[in-house]
């Protein structure tokens, strides 16, 4: 309130301080309309969002009940059907993507966090970033000629190992920030007691990235549970319980990839099931992830 | 180069066994100990760089047993560094190298084939912000050295105990030994992190400005700690303190920035001369705040 401190000059004119300056009203306006303008830009980008999740679950809740769960497919007539296989076939191709995926990403990781020179660790970063990039479907078809093909049959392995080099380029990611993330102080005091370099790592260092590993692999896995196209020349699909791991098996995408398309409104519905239970498996994974970190944050 | 060409003499002086260190606190361990005792380290011509910038030119000390040794200058001398050259934490650094000789036990521990490792195993740590490992709980935390060298289950627990004990923590853990290290003060933990570097029974104990980041009560035990450990441990410690060094130390090394940035050490002597009566014209600068 200095300025009332200062004596008012009588020929000076009084502030106009509702209208503003001459321009100021078409200034406002303009800016009123830039704000309008994103909000519309925000609806746009809930309103498909919510707009999908509504009409899955609307579409897909009906068709939830135990028969779901627990039968098998039946022909079109049948109104006591399900599609059971399907889950476990996707609980089985997520445990052998992970199987494989886990230990090659971490590795990957820790090695391009804690060794390798910097030129070398740009290639390492870049040729992720491409294989985070590489089209789902052409994963498929990569893994049909490299491990279809020669074993002469479609496989639970074959559709695990798709799933693997889906979720292998985030694992990397994530191993490797998680573990710059650990201040060097403790990396330090580490090897000032006499620690190996790998010991450094894998006791002190990576037990500290380790939340932050577990949220990145949880969501992977709800990457690859959502995939279809890596798994149409691999793990193919099939109607009944899967016999081992050199056979063909069902995922719950492939199901409703399949079952969308069918003129008979009995398998439209287990599409629409399916849709359910893959968006509620995710959804929770995703939960799961942001518990694990939001533990880790309140330490 | 004149004022350096001084300091070799004094050390030839100490390595043909004539202490020229008297120490300034006289504790009973320290004055027991023959005049003759080999120096737990004795350091020649070491360099040391960063990339290609020499951080560190022709250094030459001994450090005498059972006492402590503060080394002090102005910020970017190269005391830091120094301390990590004498275990080889120096080379941890990406790009960072060091050569010459540094005797512990009769062997240079930049001889080629010599293991760092099994250096830091002898040669302990305390930096200057106390770094517990932050997944560990405190027992953990100070057996953590124990466990890296495999030392065996049974004298764990005992040897943790007694590092508390050494490290004055141990009155106030004892009831909370498997809460994680994060839950103490910073003061505690960085006696917890002196307690860790101590469990291993190193023969020298390396600190860097461990009571920097610490208020005034903290650093009171610290020093307290420091004395006592002298007893059974070499204590070398860097210090941006000069009240802290002429308290604690036997031993003043004085480090100083050359005017091509490289850090060298201008002179070293018994604690009471070097703030008395400081024989290089820079060590009596910076002692007198005219400097630094």
């Amino acid at each position: 309130m200095a300025i009332q401190a200062q004596p008012l000059t009588e020929g000076k004119p009084i502030r106009d301080l509702r209208r503003g300056p001459a321009n100021f009203q078409t200034r406002r306006v303009r800016s009123n309309v830039m704000l309008g303008l994103v909000y519309v830009a925000v609806a746009a980008t809930l309103i498909p969002l919510l707009a999908v999740l509504t009409w899955v679950f609307v579409q897909g809740l009906p068709a939830l009940n135990v028969d779901f769960f627990t039968k098998l497919p039946g022909p079109a007539d049948d109104p006591h059907q399900g599609v059971a296989n399907s889950i476990v076939g996707t609980v089985q191709l997520l445990g052998i993507a992970s199987l494989i995926s886990v230990p090659l990403g971490v590795g990957a990781g820790i090695y391009i966090a804690e060794f390798g020179g910097s030129r070398y660790n740009t290639l390492l970063r870049f040729a992720t970033d491409v294989l985070s990039g590489v089209p789902s479907i052409t994963i498929g078809v990569f893994v049909y000629a490299l491990v279809v093909l020669p074993m002469r049959s479609f496989s639970m392995l074959a559709g695990g190992i798709a799933l693997a080099l889906v979720m292998l380029p985030i694992l990397i990611r994530t191993t490797e920030e998680m573990l710059r993330l650990v201040p060097g102080a403790v990396r330090e005091a580490a090897l000032a007691l006499g620690a190996p370099m790998w010991k450094t790592i894998m006791r002190y260092a990576l037990p500290a990235a380790l939340p932050g590993i577990v949220t990145g692999g949880l969501l992977a896995m709800a990457r690859a549970a959502g995939e279809t196209a890596p798994l149409l020349f691999t793990a193919l699909g099939n109607n009944q319980w899967n016999t081992g791991i050199t056979q063909p098996v069902d995922a719950l995408t492939l199901k409703v990839f399949f079952y969308a398309g069918q003129p008979y409104e009995i398998w439209r519905r287990e599409s629409w099931g399916g849709a359910v239970v893959l968006t509620l498996m995710i959804l929770i994974t995703s939960i799961l992830a942001r518990l694990a970190t939001r533990r880790r944050a309140g330490r | 180069m004149t004022p350096t060409e001084v300091e070799p003499t004094t050390i030839r002086q100490e390595a043909n066994g004539t202490p020229l260190l008297r120490p300034l606190t006289i504790n009973a361990a320290a004055e027991a100990l023959p005049s003759t005792e080999a120096p737990a380290l004795s350091v020649r011509d070491l360099q040391a760089w960063y990339g290609s910038f020499q951080a560190l030119k022709g250094i030459n000390i001994q450090i005498a047993p059972r006492q402590i040794t503060a080394l002090i200058g102005p910020s970017g001398c190269g005391k830091s560094t120094f301390l990590r050259c004498l275990n080889r934490m120096h080379e941890v650094i990406p790009g960072a190298r060091a050569t010459g000789e540094v005797l512990f036990e009769g062997q240079s521990i930049y001889a080629p084939g010599i293991n760092p490792v099994l250096i830091r195993r002898h040669i302990g740590m305390v930096f200057q912000k106390a770094n517990p490992f932050p997944t560990k709980s405190i027992f953990e935390n100070v057996a953590s050295g124990l466990r890296i060298q495999g030392a065996p289950k049974a004298m764990i627990a005992e040897r943790v105990e007694r590092s508390l004990h050494q490290a004055a923590l141990w009155d106030e853990v004892k009831d909370k030994l498997h809460q994680p290290a994060t839950s103490l003060s910073g003061g505690q933990q960085q006696r917890l992190c002196l307690a860790r570097a101590v469990a291993v029974e190193p023969e020298i104990v390396l600190m860097d400005e461990p009571a920097s980041a610490l208020d005034p009560i903290a650093t009171l035990k610290i020093e307290e700690l420091m004395m006592q450990l002298k007893q059974h441990y070499t204590i070398i410690v860097v210090t941006h303190n000069m009240q802290q060094a002429a308290r604690v130390s036997d031993t003043t090394g004085v480090f100083m920035v050359r005017p091509d940035r490289a850090g060298e050490l201008v002179e070293v002597g018994p604690t009471r001369q070097i703030f008395t009566n400081p024989q290089d014209s820079r060590t009596e600068a910076y002692i007198t705040g005219r400097i630094g």
